[in-house]
């Protein structure tokens, strides 16, 4: 019998219309699978009644005829995604104990196209990190073990990294992530899944935990391009409550599916060439580029002469951003109170801030504090913005000459937990080839190109124009009808 | 400009973060390493370029003025630390 936890969404999906199992039997295999996976820290609350609530519900509908996009479907959603009467924490001790009284729009949207929650996944602290180890509920592990006999625990990326990690491990046959800098698309290369950042104003900002307003955009992460193009068409659409929110209608993403690239121009962007780019990284760009050559497409050498400037830009804006967004965890309304005896209002502030926010988000919001005081902020906040634009104009001019780009998604394959912790600027520099289409807005991609030499995954970014989520999948699909990653981790836990 | 002790003081009481003196100097460093690193954005030419304001065109929406929400009360409280007779409570804050 087929093992139901190995199914893709859109598996699941069609096998459950068919007839083949019922959706009860497959939100069991899951929760199961979830239940037993307690060593890789992916969630932090399991949510097995929900799960199986939906699963009735889709049986129920199938009876009567009444099917919904993802009846059927479970699957696992980012604790930064605020879900009614279920606890949401962005993985801080600030938020420990916070259970909404509303629904985030892309987690309310899922629940009604017919998706099950099998739980909230863990993630980097208010999504601050880029290895999962800034969370306060603990590290994620990822399921994957390099090939050298060690048993070094790796970071399964972040800071989506249990949704990445749950998704490897067959815990959820996808998951929701959020990408600021490139929270979906670092972890997805880290463990050999796909995820898509569609282009900022697709999907609702609405009941999401805010880290960087005009960088944060929801996406899917899963197993399969054809997986992420069904949950995106359900996650985006246009939504009042978000005043970013771009009001266009959803495409038929999934339909549109196509690896056939004749016709298409990729830009390779030279400015990527890092020094010290690992070699096994650039053997793995220029397979994608042979791969994609092979689906039909030319491929151009393009420049980005901003390129470098960006990850600088980001760790301004972002902080800054962060900095004003996270003034609202005051002890007050919600969250946290830490009251000292004696203490005044101010005192109450100080304290409650110091006890609920773990060192990188402090970092973060004091660096943005600095940015934006008095004196300082036309020297860099202004700056960056300013920087900003000349990225965001240097892709428009690259894509005058090509209809997308093609690039790592990460300098290295996963690296262990506690690797680089200790520096917060080595870190960063993790999401040197992400952050660019962040600043810019445009939708981007990570797909699996192949394993290193330790037997760990790597990803290929595909990065293109604003609104053309199509023409990303469609690479994506040509890359992974060729590439033939089939690798999973070994079951260890 | 190198990130100081005092200025490290003054930006934790900005942000209303208390920091202990031992947490204050150990974040001198970290903190002049980023801010030391994101200063080589001062290199950049900007002249005559406008700083970004939204990465996709898109104009603020109007609606109608109209109270389209509340009568939520309860469920506005239900997560704070303290709430007293409906509403939130703090310290005294009038001596």
């Amino acid at each position: 019998m087929t093992n139901l936890t190995d199914l893709t969404v859109a598996q699941i999906r069609d096998g459950f219309r068919a007839g083949d199992f019922t959706a009860r039997e497959v939100a069991e295999g899951f929760n199961a699978n979830v239940a037993a996976a307690k060593a890789l820290n992916a969630f932090i609350v399991e949510t097995p009644d929900h799960a199986l609530a939906a699963a009735d519900a889709a049986d129920k509908a199938r009876g009567e005829g009444a099917l919904l996009p993802l009846s059927g479907v479970p699957i696992g959603m980012k604790d930064l995604f605020c879900t009614a009467g279920v606890q949401t924490t962005a993985a801080s001790h600030m938020l420990e104990g916070f259970t909404p009284t509303y629904e985030s729009t892309v987690s309310g949207k899922l629940w009604a196209a017919g998706a099950g929650m099998l739980g909230k996944l863990n993630l980097d602290q208010f999504a601050m990190g880029s290895s999962n180890e800034t969370s306060f509920f603990g590290s994620v592990i990822s399921p994957w073990k390099r090939n050298d006999g060690g048993n070094a625990a790796l970071a399964p990326g972040g800071s989506s990294g249990g949704s990445a990690s749950a998704i490897s491990a067959r815990l959820c046959p996808a998951a929701t992530g959020t990408d600021t800098g490139g929270s979906i698309r670092q972890p997805a290369a880290f463990v050999g899944i796909s995820g898509i950042k569609p282009t900022y104003g697709r999907c609702s900002r609405w009941g999401v935990v805010a880290f960087a307003s005009s960088l944060d955009q929801a996406g899917p992460m899963a197993r399969t391009i054809r997986d992420n193009a069904i949950l995106l068409e359900s996650m985006a659409g246009f939504d009042p409550k978000d005043s970013t929110s771009l009001d266009l209608p959803v495409p038929n993403w999934e339909t549109a599916l196509s690896s056939d690239l004749r016709g298409k121009k990729v830009g390779i962007p030279k400015e990527y060439r890092v020094d010290g780019m690992p070699a096994e990284i650039e053997a793995l760009w220029e397979k994608g580029i042979a791969l994609l050559k092979d689906a039909g497409a030319e491929v151009v050498e393009v420049s980005l002469p901003h390129t470098r400037y960006a990850l600088p830009t980001y760790y301004i804006i972002a902080p800054a951003e962060a900095s004003s967004n996270l003034a609202r965890y005051d002890g007050v309304r919600y969250g946290l109170r830490d009251l000292p005896d004696g203490a005044n209002l101010q005192d109450m502030y100080a304290a409650t801030r110091a006890a609920g926010f773990g060192p990188e988000v402090k970092r973060r919001i004091m660096i943005g504090t600095y940015v934006l005081s008095a004196g300082f902020y036309d020297a860099y906040y202004t700056q960056a913005q300013k920087v900003r634009t000349l990225i965001a104009r240097d892709f428009g001019r690259a894509f005058e000459s090509c209809d997308l780009l093609l690039t790592p998604t990460a300098p290295s394959a996963a690296f262990a937990l506690g690797e680089k912790q200790a520096d917060p600027l080595a870190m960063y520099l993790n999401d040197v080839f992400t952050v660019p289409a962040s600043l810019a807005g445009l939708p981007a991609m990570s797909v699996p190109g192949g394993l290193d030499s330790q037997g760990l995954p790597l990803g290929l970014q595909i990065i293109g124009k604003a609104l053309d989520e199509q023409g990303v999948l469609n690479a994506g699909l040509a890359i992974e009808e060729r590439a033939g990653f089939s690798a999973r981790p070994d079951q260890w836990w | 400009m190198a990130i100081d002790l005092q200025t490290v003081k003054k930006i934790a009481s900005l942000a209303r973060i208390s920091v202990t003196d031992g947490e204050a100097e150990a974040l001198v460093p970290e903190l002049n390493n980023i801010i030391g690193w994101v200063e080589q954005l001062g290199e950049v030419d900007v002249t005559g370029v406008e700083p970004m304001t939204a990465v996709i065109p898109n104009t603020l929406r109007l609606r109608d003025d109209v109270v389209t929400d509340g009568n939520v009360r309860d469920k506005v409280l239900a997560n704070a630390p303290q709430a007293e007779h409906g509403f939130f409570a703090v310290p005294k804050v009038i001596e």
